[in-house]
């Protein structure tokens, strides 16, 4: 069987990576930059897959773990934050939520 | 195998550009289950099933069914996608774009200059769950406190 070059998987994932970087940068509804933060995360889970694939180590899933972990707690607190902010402001642009100067 | 893996990767890209680029927000989070559900049958090909498995279950089912609800509460209308629409000017994108562009640039150049094939092999459950109820163990509990964490901070904050 021919293998796969696994540089190929990191570039997958740095391409995603930027795409997600993209969406951050560009998007100002705040639901949309949360999804950019889930793709950008979901790139680094497809990196630690692809070392774990390439070592034929299971470290690389267990990390994986980890980051989905993370990504579900971090979605949770993000949207109870957007639906607490839509409750006080009515609106889902960042750029109207600058009250917040410390 | 490995046109499984070229196949997945290429809608995984595709889908995640279509999510980026869309106004309606709705639209764009069916293409993110898209793009997840790709990158599951990519994890499937590198010879990782549980994660792919996971992938398909917590990613693209429990967590954007989190998003959908949000999305529902919210209830953004007509308003909100031309609004959408106007904030999608050129001059908004370009700059950020050729940035991350120059960064991927700089990303591929690296990951170019090593070249090694590999076989994927399969990297099953039990290896995976041995090492989590091994030496990571200490890891799992954790994770599950941030999961309890991330429970209480989102009542906390949803309620009225």
């Amino acid at each position: 069987m021919q293998g796969i070059p696994y540089e190929h998987g990191l570039i997958l994932a740095s391409i995603l990576f930027a795409i997600g970087l993209v969406g951050v940068l560009t998007r100002r509804n705040i639901v949309f930059l949360l999804m950019s933060l889930e793709i950008m995360l979901n790139a680094c889970g497809l990196a630690f897959i692809v070392a774990s694939a390439r070592w034929e180590q299971a470290d690389g899933q267990v990390m994986f773990l980890m980051i989905l972990t993370l990504a579900a707690a971090e979605v949770a607190v993000g949207l109870g934050l957007i639906i607490q902010l839509y409750r006080r402001y009515h609106t889902v642009d960042i750029d109207r939520l600058s009250e917040m100067k410390g | 195998m490995t046109l499984l893996f070229y196949l997945a990767g290429a809608v995984a890209v595709i889908s995640t550009l279509c999510v980026i680029v869309q106004t309606n927000i709705v639209h764009a989070l069916i293409y993110l289950i898209l793009s997840l559900l790709a990158v599951a049958v990519v994890f499937f090909s590198l010879g990782a099933p549980f994660a792919a498995v996971l992938e398909a279950i917590v990613y693209a089912g429990a967590i954007m069914v989190l998003f959908l609800f949000v999305i529902m509460m919210l209830n953004l209308g007509q308003h909100s996608r031309d609004q959408e629409r106007s904030w999608l000017q050129a001059r908004g994108w370009i700059l950020p774009g050729t940035l991350a562009a120059v960064l991927l640039v700089q990303l591929l150049n690296v990951l170019l200059v090593i070249d090694h094939d590999f076989v994927p092999t399969e990297v099953g459950v039990l290896e995976v769950s041995a090492l989590l109820f091994g030496p990571y163990v200490l890891a799992v509990e954790l994770a599950s406190i941030l999961l309890l964490a991330g429970l209480v901070a989102a009542y906390h904050l949803a309620k009225k």
